[in-house]
């Protein structure tokens, strides 16, 4: 069974190693993703999830994924909002694989995945 | 939703939107008994009476965007549904401490679910909570205090660090497999 007692090595490595999270600035991504009622009944948990694996999984630290309350269209759950470039988009009807593509090609590459946001359906 | 750690999540969340710095949420099996309890209590903004009476209610909500809140009352139907209880309590400034029972061997007992991904979210994406989680089947019993994880962080390492969260991630599940064994 692990312990917490090797949460204590687990700062002294990352202590000493350098922190470039820090640099992150004016072209953060910032991703939220609706966790009300009717976003975790529709699945939002499992594309955050999704969402923050493939966060680890690039070591992009520019990103910032938090949760947010009810974004105010049930019916379109889950929904992820993406702030990149001083704009905003809304994906809607999301899924892990669909959360990993907008890592993928938005997040990362910065081309929108424009079958999936909220003026096209 | 199909699983009670969703239900958790939910209540969770409106525990975080009333303001609440410290949660504490536990899960107790009693096998014994049949008996499973979900308690989930926090120091957030409360309510009054008058709320406090119609919150079971689908059509009580405090957003704005339309009229109908559904988190509490399916919470109550997944206790109720599966020969349980629910209560709520509340002091309007104090908090508010939700419980919900359930008979472990009912046919209509939604699953716990992934109780240790709810866990991890909430701990790892709310930075200024405190968070205390029990897990517990009589015998063995976990506690998840973020207070004493933050002690051995420091402040300079926050918990939604990547690092952090993977070994939060496998501290949490191994630790829960122990105690429920997937029994519930």
């Amino acid at each position: 069974m692990k312990s917490l007692e090797e949460l204590r090595a687990l700062r002294e490595k990352m202590k000493s190693q350098t922190d470039n999270r820090s640099v992150a600035g004016a072209d953060e991504t910032v991703i939220k993703v609706g966790m009300a009622t009717c976003g975790i009944a529709a699945g939002a948990r499992p594309v955050l999830e999704a969402l923050l694996d493939e966060a680890d999984k690039r070591k992009l630290h520019n990103v910032s994924i938090s949760q947010t309350g009810c974004i105010g269209m049930c019916r379109l759950e889950p929904i992820v909002e993406v702030f990149k470039g001083g704009q905003k988009y809304t994906y809607i009807h999301m899924t892990p694989e669909k959360a990993r593509k907008v890592m993928n090609d938005h997040v990362v590459n910065g081309n929108p995945c424009k079958e999936y946001l909220i003026g096209e359906n | 939703m199909r699983e009670l750690a969703l239900n958790i999540l939910d209540i969770a969340e409106n525990s975080l939107s009333a303001g609440a710095k410290r949660i504490e949420i536990s899960v107790a099996a009693d096998y014994a008994k049949d008996w499973l309890t979900i308690r989930i209590q926090d120091d957030g903004c409360g309510m009054d009476e008058e709320m406090l009476a119609r919150v079971s209610d689908p059509f009580t909500t405090t957003r704005t965007t339309r009229k109908v809140g559904m988190g509490i009352p399916l919470f109550k139907f997944s206790a109720e549904s599966a020969g349980g209880k629910f209560s709520i309590r509340s002091e309007k400034g104090k908090g508010t401490c939700t419980q919900a029972e359930y008979q472990i061997s009912h046919v209509d007992r939604m699953p716990l679910g992934d109780f240790g991904g709810v866990i991890l979210q909430l701990v790892t994406m709310n930075p200024g909570v405190e968070f205390y989680v029990q897990a517990t089947d009589g015998t063995n019993t976990g506690i998840l205090d973020t207070r004493e994880v933050r002690e051995i962080l420091g402040s300079e390492i926050s918990l939604s660090a990547a690092e952090v969260r993977m070994f939060l991630k496998e501290y949490i599940q191994e630790n829960l497999v122990d105690i429920f064994g997937g029994r519930i």
